[in-house]
């Protein structure tokens, strides 16, 4: 009879405690900690060594996640994808979705002391980027004008509605570029590439090649009082487990991407001095697939490729070859992004379906048991996409599909890939948060572009896709535009022109004294202007 | 000495043709790869169109025949101009020497190490052959030579920096800190200790079972019985007769490796964060950077060329018998 006394009198206790602890604690240390602590320094992985800081120019991962401290854009994401304040802090779009007008900050200065204005702007967006950068160049394509009514004001007018236009402000799209150091200059080389100048809260300092990149606290930031780190090192590691190492004795604090291998990951994560996130990648939303060359028999008929989606364990890819790092994706549009719906076909593992649908189209065994012989050239990213081709091979040779892996380098499977000579590869794409920018360039036939990578490289074409697409990109009217993207989704998963393996997760490991770095869509790729290192 | 003087002569004349023929070979060998720096780039941006490749073709002059290429680069290499890469947006010759310093550091003191270990090691495993001694370092040698050197690499990571603390695992120098004279060079050191253990370790291997071979050989022959004879000490036994004779078969494999390793060990630079030659060889490799590995070759060949002369002439040195023609 004494157990219940002694319960009641320890939930006393507790609620005591919990009723008293938030007075006790305001004062202790531990509370006081999550007040930033200004001054520190921050050391993140850069892997690999970007070729160049000048946003404008280059946007590979690296670039984006360095240069993404030194350049700002108009808008940053929240991780539900809707924009919030960055060089724009208000924006209006008119109802017939026309027109938008962006309403800069000001007080704003360029590195050098230069001030910022709607002309930089105009000068990024009219002349810089559609020279330069594909992305931006599409997106501008759009435009019929970009005009500055004043100082602080840029209204940009589109040809016809386009409501993906607001995704298109990210600071790898459309990062502002300085006017007075690029006008009238070649772009691409202009001496001050080598020192690049941004109205971001950090500053190039200086970058030895091979070795680090050092950018140091902007003093005139115009958000009084951040950033609060004093500085952050890039530190270059090219070798993969001396990267885990790096992060496991405390010379760096961050890596991002696939620094670090999935098979490190959950150890590392489990440290006592480590954390894990894998927030920070719904802009980018890399979805994972096999691209079906459907010019080649017999990846032309449709019901070999449904074979593969069912001969295909993506259970099993997700947790032994990506050790638990994704998600099954159920068809072209990753669930983060807009305008995704899960209500498709469905693929689940069944080796019987398959070779039901190999036996239907009339490919019998021969007498290896040989029902087809396909290629398969793997991304060559590293060990684990090795390790999905020796997997593929596998899996399908268990329903008679003989798969000859082909090994290529980073060059060569660009070529080959643009140049559509390839039976299967692996590739992942960023769906940019709108299926309008990312999305549709895979799959409507318009984009049939030989010589382009990441375009429509397997030849798919369908009609109605590609109508669906097209008005779905126009429609002012979410609800009208779902139904178009629920639709286009259903249809493009009964043809499979690509076999989805997973929407990535990208692991983000912290040291536990970095705090508030990863607080948008764009994860590491932002400013960094809120985040601050505790001291040891 | 005018022999001498003759034979650089005639070695120089032939090392320029064969320079040549080395820039003409790398020039066409890179060119036979499938993909180009504009492809690697545009993948890497995640997104192109035709546009975008077209203008880094046009940048990177790959636009030109290959022949007016070829032409422009032996030019330019005339003139002692190694080129520009476009990609790093640096001068070849440039990019080269930022990381000359550190390659130089690793591999000359793991060269160093390796060299005077190898051949001690070796001298001393020849003396006390069939005893414990001997066993042991032949151990050694077989296990340092036949372990893959990226794994020892980061064994001694492991060991010596992640558990004990004693060295610092990556890089060239500590980042940040602001050290200069005195201190810069000892924290450089620091940084060096790991990485020229790995590196030296497994040419210490080879020069070790080189040495004791050679020197077992040497050591049965008759002048040095007839030494033995005369009453000479066995230290100088080992150091004047047999050590100068077993030599040369060692010095001939250095001479031809201290060229090479003037390029950098790609596998150490990589596993330790080593800013030198060799991951700057690498990545051109995979970037298609053209004119930052056809400079890379070109150096390399010439300091491969350099060597050998160095080599040769020492041979003459060491051993008066062998003649310069």
């Amino acid at each position: 009879m004494r157990e219940p006394v002694r319960f009641l009198r320890r939930v006393a206790v507790a609620a005591a405690i919990a009723c008293t602890a938030p007075i006790l604690a305001a004062p202790l240390p531990a509370f006081a900690a999550e007040t930033p602590v200004r001054g520190g320094t921050l050391t993140a992985i850069i892997q690999p060594e970007p070729p160049l800081l000048v946003m404008g120019l280059n946007q590979q991962a690296p670039t984006q996640t360095v240069a993404g401290k030194i350049y700002e854009s108009l808008l940053t994401y929240n991780f539900d994808l809707s924009p919030r304040p960055s060089l724009a802090k208000s924006w209006e779009v008119s109802d017939d979705g026309l027109t938008y007008t962006f309403h800069l900050q000001t007080g704003v200065t360029w590195h050098d002391g230069a001030p910022f204005s709607a002309d930089d702007v105009l000068f990024t967006f009219k002349t810089f980027l559609p020279e330069t950068h594909p992305r931006a160049r599409a997106l501008f394509g759009r435009a019929e004008s970009i005009t500055a009514p004043d100082a602080n004001t840029v209204v940009i007018k589109l040809k016809e509605p386009f409501p993906a236009f607001l995704q298109g402000f990210e600071v790898s799209t459309t990062p502002i570029m300085p006017k007075h150091i690029y006008a009238g200059t070649d772009f691409r080389t202009n001496p001050k590439n080598a020192t690049p100048i941004g109205t971001g809260p950090f500053m190039f300092d200086k970058w030895e090649k091979g070795s680090f990149i050092h950018l140091v606290a902007n003093p005139h930031y115009w958000q009084a009082g951040k950033p609060y780190l004093k500085d952050i090192y890039f530190k270059i590691i090219p070798d993969a487990a001396s990267r885990a190492l790096a992060l496991e004795n405390g010379d760096v604090m961050q890596s991002q991407y696939n620094d670090i291998e999935p098979f490190d990951v959950a150890r590392l994560a489990k440290l006592p001095n480590l954390t894990m996130t894998k927030k920070g990648y719904e802009f980018v939303a890399p979805l994972m697939w096999l691209e079906l060359n459907t010019r080649v028999a017999p990846l032309n008929d449709k019901r070999f490729r449904q074979a593969m989606m069912y001969a295909l364990d993506r259970k099993f890819i997700r947790d032994k070859i990506w050790f638990g790092l994704g998600r099954i994706a159920t068809g072209p549009i990753n669930s983060v992004t807009k305008y995704y719906d899960g209500d498709v076909k469905k693929y689940d593992y069944d080796p019987k379906k398959a070779i039901k649908l190999l036996e239907e189209m009339g490919l019998k065994p021969d007498s290896d048991g040989v029902r087809a012989t396909v290629k398969f050239m793997p991304l060559p990213y590293g060990e684990t996409w090795q390790r999905l081709g020796e997997y593929v091979k596998q899996a399908m040779g268990k329903v008679g599909v003989k798969i000859e892996l082909e090994s290529t380098d980073a060059a060569g499977w660009g070529k080959r890939e643009a140049n559509w000579d390839f039976d299967i590869t692996s590739d992942f794409l960023y769906q940019y948060a709108d299926p309008s920018i990312g999305v549709s360039r895979t799959y409507i036939s318009s984009n049939i572009r030989k010589g382009v990578m990441f375009s429509n490289t397997m030849g798919y074409s369908n009609p109605e896709v590609d109508k669906l697409f097209e008005t779905a990109a126009k429609e002012n009217d979410p609800k009208l535009r779902q139904e178009d993207y629920s639709r286009l989704q259903k249809l493009i998963v009964e043809d499979v022109p690509v076999a989805w393996l997973l929407e990535m997760e990208f692991p983000t490991i912290l040291n536990k004294r970095v705090h508030n770095a990863i607080t948008t869509a764009i994860g590491v790729n932002e400013t960094y202007a809120d985040a601050w290192v505790s001291p040891k | 000495m005018p022999h001498m003087l003759r034979f650089l002569f005639s070695r120089l004349t032939k090392a320029i043709l064969v320079l040549g023929v080395v820039v003409v070979l790398n020039f066409t060998l890179i060119h036979a790869a499938p993909g180009d720096p504009a492809t690697v780039m545009a993948g890497e941006a995640g997104a192109a169109d035709q546009m975008f490749v077209d203008q880094l073709r046009k940048q990177f002059g790959l636009d030109q025949p290959l022949y007016v290429q070829l032409g422009t680069y032996v030019g330019h290499i005339l003139q002692g101009d190694l080129g520009y890469s476009v990609r790093q947006q640096r001068p070849v010759a440039d990019l080269l020497l930022d990381r000359l310093p550190a390659t130089v550091a690793l591999t000359m003191s793991a060269f160093v190490l390796a060299l005077g270990g190898g051949i001690a090691m070796g001298l001393l495993a020849a003396v006390n052959v069939g005893k414990w001694s001997d066993s042991a370092i032949t151990v050694v040698a077989l296990l340092s030579y036949a372990t893959p050197i990226y794994w020892v690499g980061l064994m001694l990571v492991l060991v010596f920096s992640v558990n004990l603390g004693w060295f610092p695992a990556f890089g060239y120098e500590s980042i940040g800190a602001g050290k200069e004279g005195l201190a810069r060079f000892a924290d450089i050191l620091e940084h060096m200790a790991l990485p020229v253990v790995t590196l030296g370790l497994f040419y210490m291997a080879v020069y070790t079972r080189l040495t004791r071979a050679s020197a077992l050989e040497v050591s049965s022959m008759d002048f040095v019985k007839t030494a033995r004879a005369k009453g000479q000490s066995e230290w100088k036994i080992v150091t004047r007769h047999v050590l100068r004779n077993a030599i040369l078969p060692v010095l001939t494999v250095a001479g031809v490796q201290a060229g090479q390793l003037v390029g950098g060990s790609i596998l150490v630079e990589t596993v330790f964060a080593w800013p030198g030659l060799g991951r700057l060889t690498f990545d051109a490799v995979l970037q298609r950077d053209y004119q930052v590995l056809l400079g890379v070759f070109f150096v390399t060949s010439v300091l491969v060329i350099v060597f050998n002369i160095i080599t040769d002439v020492l041979y003459v040195l060491i051993d008066p018998r062998v003649e310069i023609a």
